[in-house]
């Protein structure tokens, strides 16, 4: 199986100029999945445009944790429903 | 080229504080963003005239450039040329694309204005804010029809999305709804951030006479009477050609039959394949003759 492409959260951190502890916390609520390998802690490529979007929320929109995951939960049923709406105008 | 009123935009006055611009901004911003936005347009293009105006009134410099020449944003090379030649010195802030403001928002990109408008880039130049930060572009989502008899075999199918040609292999056995990445085919990024990726989300449109659960075909056949009590041979239809199938004798009608591997492919596993099942229904004759009824009436007897 191919190894998922990862950056460690340090390195991370310093690219977007943001604090270890925010994208622990988005770990901690489910929002992100970090990967830990021994004392270092990673996060996978697939999961950037996630962090990106958290980042831009968080800091220029000035979304508090508990803000962040109520957006998820909806973000997730206006995706469903999106898909709905097309399934249906295509059946 | 028109005038932007960016006060109109955000919705304050002309004499609003730094905190009621912020708080302005920060309320419409939270509406707007294209993050709370998936697939909406219009919101993406208020976003960046709410943006756009965020940047110039925020900033104490450009907010007083802007209320000085605004109405008259046509004449400010003009003006600034005359008061360089009064102070014989200085550099010219509405220049030729040199950014007197410094660094990028959320919407700059690193190689022109593309994300601003032709007022703000003939005014500020290309680029403005304080974020340089490297973002990945925005995924894109698409959909893509397939006829349920495509499914069968592996295929290249060709599409435009963000007027780019992509030409993809269709795996056999695709199904309805399935969502495919193309990594780096969604929009641009951000100040030289990687590209988005790009979502394409299957539409199967059954085209066949087959009812399909999962990887399994189903289909309901007629039988005559006489096959089903003296059994016989039916050949039917299946995805990849015709079949010849015994009946038993004695069938009874909804006996349902499986046919082995004749069903879809299953996604990504060369060779293996679903099966079809065949459901008999019995056809009773309509419309007997005076010597069929007395044939059946016989045939009763013998019960």
């Amino acid at each position: 199986m191919e190894k998922a492409k990862k950056i460690s959260v340090e390195q991370c951190c310093v690219y977007y100029s943001i604090e270890t502890s925010f994208v622990q916390q988005l770990d901690e609520r489910g929002l992100i999945k970090l990967n830990r390998i021994g004392k270092k802690t990673f996060i996978a490529y697939e999961q950037l445009g996630d962090l990106e979007k958290y980042i831009r929320l968080h800091y220029d929109l000035e979304i508090n944790m508990a803000g962040l995951e109520t957006i998820r939960h909806l973000l997730h049923r206006v995706q469903l429903l999106q898909d709905e709406v097309r399934r249906l105008q295509t059946s | 080229m028109e005038y932007i009123d960016y006060y109109k935009i955000l919705g304050v006055s002309k004499d609003a504080s730094a905190d009621e611009i912020k708080k302005a901004y920060r309320k419409l911003a939270r509406q707007h963003h294209p993050d709370l936005n998936p697939n909406d347009k219009e919101a993406d293009k208020r976003f960046q005239q709410i943006n756009e105006a965020n940047e110039v009134l925020s900033d104490p410099e450009t907010r007083k450039k802007y209320d000085q020449y605004g109405k008259d944003w046509k004449h400010a090379e003009q003006f600034e040329q005359a008061h360089q030649q009064r102070q014989s010195a200085g550099n010219n802030p509405f220049g030729s694309g040199e950014n007197p403001f410094g660094g990028g928002g959320y919407y700059s990109s690193s190689d022109d204005s593309g994300d601003y408008s032709d007022f703000f880039a003939s005014m500020f130049g290309s680029r403005g804010g304080s974020r340089q930060t490297k973002f990945k572009g925005q995924d894109t989502r698409a959909s893509l029809q397939l006829n349920l008899s495509q499914t069968y075999t592996t295929h290249k199918q060709t599409f435009t999305v963000n007027g780019k040609n992509i030409r993809i292999t269709v795996p056999a056995g695709v199904e309805n709804g399935q969502e495919i990445k193309l990594a780096g085919f969604g929009l641009p990024g951000v100040n030289g951030g990687p590209n988005g990726d790009l979502y394409i989300t299957f539409e199967i449109i059954n085209d066949t006479s087959f009812t399909r659960k999962g990887n399994d075909l189903y289909k309901t056949l007629p039988l005559n009477l006489y096959k089903a009590i003296m059994g016989g041979e039916e050949t039917i239809d299946t995805l990849n050609g015709k079949v010849k199938l015994k009946i038993a004798p004695e069938t009874q009608s909804g006996t349902k039959v499986r046919l082995k591997g004749k069903g879809i492919p299953v996604y990504k596993k060369e060779g293996e394949f679903g099966d079809l099942y065949i459901t008999w229904e019995v056809q009773i004759p309509t419309n007997l003759t005076a010597k069929e009824k007395e044939l059946f009436e016989e045939l009763s007897k013998q019960r």
